[in-house]
């Protein structure tokens, strides 16, 4: 396949994500512009421009009308995605690692990070659909034990919150009370990036002891693990084929690299009921922070350290190949 | 530490006194002194008492006979606790008696013992005869259906052994066990034994189920070496001196590896062991310190002095002829390694130019020697079987600033021992590595100033078995800094570890053509297995990532690998040499094609059965899937149905058309006047 090379961000990528219908494609980044690609072809079709600070993580409206992105800057700002004006801004005291709507899109839920006294929080906020009826005041928040929160994901009909941590944790939380209804230990190191089973029963876990992990979302029982020999900074799963795609790697300056191995980071493919390794997309000339299948399961995106994001659409092979 | 370890059943034999008497010794054999000595006698006896341990005040007693007015030749001394009688009778100096003057030798022994003597049946019970234990077919390895080898893993805590079955591509593991060394673990050399280390000493496990063969006692050991038979274990400690300005003390045991008896100590300052070759740097010392002969039985082992080589024979651990082996000035020495012939460097003194002899033993005839002039440096090459030995030196040009290297090949197997001198074109070269062709007459020499070093191909006979060197071909610039003959010969792989991050090229000598080329990404090792079938390409954590093994055909063909985190070791098991005679070798080789069909026929059934037994375990985990994925279903509705609710129409999203649209948006307006001349 020919990835398209999307050069959009001088620094490293942090999330890139595709909206539901599949046209269109937000990467965010270090730098302080997301942009807007085309998902069909990468033809970039416009940036953001207002936040101070490394824009961490991103979330897209059901009709893709809105963006709503967490900086480092310490706000989430809600944007008129098609025409990148700024709509809204909800300032915290400190960087927001991760969004995410409510289904229905009456709610938004907004971690922040650990400050100087105060632990890191999760704040649940009412998604206006009239952009004036939006306001900045929590309807509810809560402090999380410590560990820097890295995703946040609604369950169980918008009741519950389940969400990952450093320290390889993951926690779920009743909406309405912010209790802590169950804590569990899943990884050995820091979780770094956490996605959602198409029919929202299971999620994938990605983390620094070197592997990913498919965990039930009510039980918190770990049903596969994907071993790796490098740090895994972001998996997702197949909307069609029982596979997974993981991205990591280790910093290039701890790794001598030669002229051989430029080029030489790897997105990996497991099988994700076999838990085997099926393939490699090599490509990237720094570790993988994060990767995004397209909602038909037919291409997929990924973006590095490196500050490239590589939008690949899958050959004839890889629809009628019998892996295993 | 929490950890149960094997030998936490073993205590001490607790001798229970019954009597309260433990702390009591006795001293037999003393001079019987009158009464006026009586005084002196005591002093000498409490300095010996005292040199034992501590001693209960008033705790001498040493009675005097009424009639004759003379002490009774021995005496009764109380030590303050059993722990120092204990220790007093196995203090070294006084074990086998100690010598007070020439009449009188004195001995130690327990109060208690007397009694215990005493109470011993008249009557000669016999002992119980213990019911005889088959003890495990310790080569059940070599017995595999498949033919498969073994070697060991140790990543993390757990060590494993594995069968390589390269044929279904995938390793299977025997045995494997946490913890079940504390530092490293050795194979013996001809593979029937794997040696694990202690606190307390080594233990060694053998077996179809790696149960313990035998242990040894040997505190804070931290090296060992088998001798190639496996009939004897060294294993070697040193000790800080008590008094910094002193050296290093080495403690090196010998022991029967069957019996686990301890045959012999050697002892004394490091200074003594690290000699010549057998210094590493710092003045420590480079292991193995003993070196063994070759020959299908361990007769005799080896090591440095200065000025000498000291030979020991077995079993009886003696000094060869009560006295060691002169060489002047000797650096290094290495033995055949299938007969007892040494070749030892001995480096230029004063007049006397530097020499290489070899010498057979034990005759300790000269079978061959050669003088050199301006030695720099002097480096020995056996050949694996013997055949010939390589001397590369290294000697200084006239001006001394540079060195010219050249090679003594002596040709050990041929009548007379004939000596073949050879030089690189370029003599002023760097040789980087030499290697020997196992099973053949071919050598190898990687040689270059620069980077990337060159590797050229040497024979010793021409087509026609005539003597003489002969040049192949060179390889010329390659990213290589290993090379590894394959156990039979005719394959070699260029390896670029490290620096060069895992280059691999496998390398046909026969035809003089690369077979394959491939990369294992910061490999650190090569190793081929025993038979020279399979390459293993190691990252050990050496390197902090992507630990793990690859296996390759002997042509380059990548079959597996395995990721295992914190790889600390990687260990083929040595197989022992073919049992079978040459001549029945031969005919195999000629009837190969009768053979292969028969083998072929076996391994197609056994294939099929595992292919079976992968298909079976997809199976299940596709089926344990679907049954969770079903437990899940109602779960998975519901949020839908949550969803359609809440979005109503909007939900109904199958089709879509992509419609065009223009969209204008002014950046920017500027009003510029436009000035007319």
């Amino acid at each position: 396949m020919r990835p398209y090379l999307l050069k959009g961000h001088e620094r490293p990528l942090t999330q890139v994500k595709y909206n539901r219908e599949g046209d269109l494609l937000v990467s965010c980044a270090k730098n302080l512009q997301p942009c807007l690609w085309s998902a069909e072809d990468g033809r970039r079709i416009g940036t953001y421009e207002g936040h101070n600070g490394a824009i961490w993580t991103c979330d897209i409206t059901w009709d893709s009308d809105r963006l709503i992105t967490g900086s480092a800057d310490q706000t989430v700002r809600i944007w008129d995605l098609p025409t990148g004006k700024e709509l809204f801004q909800i300032r915290h005291r400190e960087p927001c690692r991760a969004v995410k709507l409510s289904a229905g899109e009456r709610f938004l839920a907004a971690t922040s990070d650990a400050f100087i006294e105060s632990p890191p929080a999760i704040h649940i906020y009412k998604f206006a659909e009239n952009i004036e009826d939006q306001t900045a005041t929590a309807a509810i928040e809560w402090t999380v034990p410590k560990g820097r929160v890295t995703r946040v994901f609604w369950t169980d009909c918008n009741r519950k919150l389940i969400t990952s941590h450093d320290g390889g944790i993951l926690r779920r939380w009743d909406v309405e009370t912010g209790a802590m209804l169950q804590e569990q230990q899943v990884h050995e190191d820091a979780i770094q990036d956490m996605q959602m089973s198409p029919d929202e029963s299971h999620v994938i876990t990605a983390s620094l002891d070197k592997t990913a992990r498919l965990v039930d979302v009510d039980t918190f029982e770990v049903l596969k693990t994907y071993k790796t020999g490098r740090f895994v900074q972001s998996a997702a799963m197949s909307p069609l084929f029982d596979h997974v795609l993981l991205g990591g790697g280790q910093d290039a300056s701890q790794v001598t690299t030669t002229a051989a191995q430029a080029g030489g980071f790897e997105a990996r493919f497991f099988h994700k009921i076999f838990q085997e390794e099926f393939g490699r997309v090599r490509g990237h000339f720094g570790p993988i922070n994060t990767v995004a299948f397209h909602p038909s399961g037919k291409s997929f995106t990924t973006g590095g350290e490196d500050g490239y994001v590589r939008l690949h659409h899958m050959d004839m092979d890889y629809f009628t190949t019998k892996f295993f | 530490m929490g950890i149960k370890s094997d030998d936490d059943d073993v205590k001490d034999e607790d001798v229970q006194t019954q009597s309260g008497f433990g702390s009591c010794i006795v001293i037999q054999n003393l001079p019987k002194a009158p009464e006026e000595k009586y005084e002196k006698l005591m002093g000498v006896v409490r300095t010996i008492a005292t040199k034992l341990g501590d001693v209960r005040e008033n705790g001498i007693y040493m009675p005097l006979d009424d009639a004759t007015k003379t002490t009774k030749g021995f005496a009764f001394v109380e030590m303050a606790r059993k722990e120092d009688a204990d220790a007093a009778l196995s203090d070294e100096r006084f074990v086998n008696g100690y010598q007070l003057d020439k009449n009188h030798k004195l001995t130690l022994c327990r109060f208690d013992d007397f009694d215990k003597y005493a109470k011993v049946p008249d009557e000669y019970a016999s002992p119980e005869p213990v019911a005889y234990k088959q003890p495990e077919n310790l080569h059940s390895w070599l017995a595999d259906k498949l033919g498969r080898d073994q070697y060991v893993m140790r990543h993390g805590d757990n060590t494993v052994v594995c069968y390589n079955d390269g044929k279904r591509s995938r390793a299977e593991v025997a045995y494997q066990r946490e913890y079940w060394t504390e530092s490293f673990v050795q194979w013996s050399p001809q593979g029937t034994m794997l040696a694990t280390m202690h606190r307390q000493g080594m233990a060694v496990w053998g077996g179809p189920n790696f149960t313990r063969i035998n242990r040894f006692s040997h505190q804070n050991v931290r090296l060992i070496d088998f001798s190639p038979n496996e009939k004897y274990i060294l294993s070697y400690t040193s000790h800080e001196p008590v008094n910094a300005r002193d050296s290093f003390h080495v403690l090196i045991n010998v022991f029967d590896v069957r019996s686990g008896k301890l045959l012999r100590k050697f002892e004394g300052p490091v200074d003594e062991y690290a000699v010549g070759s057998s210094a590493g740097p710092n003045g420590a010392l480079k292991w193995p310190v003993f070196k063994w002969a070759g020959g299908r039985d361990d007769l005799y082992f080896a090591r440095l002095g200065r000025g000498k080589i000291s030979i020991f024979e077995c079993p009886s651990m003696a000094l060869l002829g009560k006295e060691s082996l002169k060489v002047d000035g000797v650096q290094d020495f290495e033995w055949s390694p299938v007969e007892a012939v040494l070749a030892a460097y001995s480096a230029e003194q004063g007049n006397q130019p530097a020499r290489i002899s070899l010498i057979k033993i034990p005759e300790r005839t000269e079978m061959r020697q050669k003088n050199m002039l301006n030695v720099s440096d002097v480096k020995l090459y056996w050949h694996p079987q013997g055949t010939y030995l390589a001397v590369k030196v290294e000697a200084w040009t006239k001006t001394k600033k540079s060195t010219v290297t050249n090679f003594q090949i002596f040709c050990v197997k041929d009548k007379d021992v004939p000596l073949e001198v050879f030089e690189l074109k370029n003599n002023k070269e760097r040789v980087l590595n030499f290697a020997w062709e196992p099973k053949g007459h071919r050598f190898a020499v990687v040689h270059g100033d620069g980077p990337r070093p060159n590797i050229s191909f040497f024979s010793m006979r021409d087509d026609k078995g005539r003597l003489g060197v002969r040049e192949l071909k060179m390889l010329e610039s390659r990213a290589c800094n290993v090379i590894s003959w394959s156990p039979q010969g005719r394959i070699i792989v260029l390896a670029g570890l490290k620096n060069f991050n895992g280059q691999l090229e496998f390398f046909n000598v026969d035809e003089m053509e690369t077979m394959a080329t491939a990369e294992h990404f910061m490999a650190t090792d090569v190793e081929w297995d025993p038979t020279g079938r399979y390459v293993a390409t190691v990252v050990s954590h050496v390197q902090q990532m992507e630990n793990g093994v690859k296996m390759w055909s002997f042509g380059g063909r990548e079959l597996y690998s395995a990721q295992r985190d914190k790889l600390y070791q990687f260990s083929w098991r040595p197989r022992m040499p073919s049992l079978l005679p040459p001549e029945k070798e031969a005919e195999i080789v000629k009837n190969l094609k009768q053979y292969t069909k028969r083998y072929d026929e076996e391994d197609e059934q056994l294939l099929q059965q595992a292919d079976a037994d992968v298909l079976q375990e997809r199976q299940r985990a596709l089926d344990e899937w679907k049954a969770y994925c079903e437990s899940r279903r109602n779960y998975a509705a519901l949020q839908l149905d949550f969803k359609r609710e809440l979005y109503g129409p909007r939900f109904a999203e199958k089709e879509y058309t992509i419609q065009k649209v223009m969209v204008e948006q002014v950046v920017d307006q500027k009003e510029e006047p436009y000035s007319t001349k």
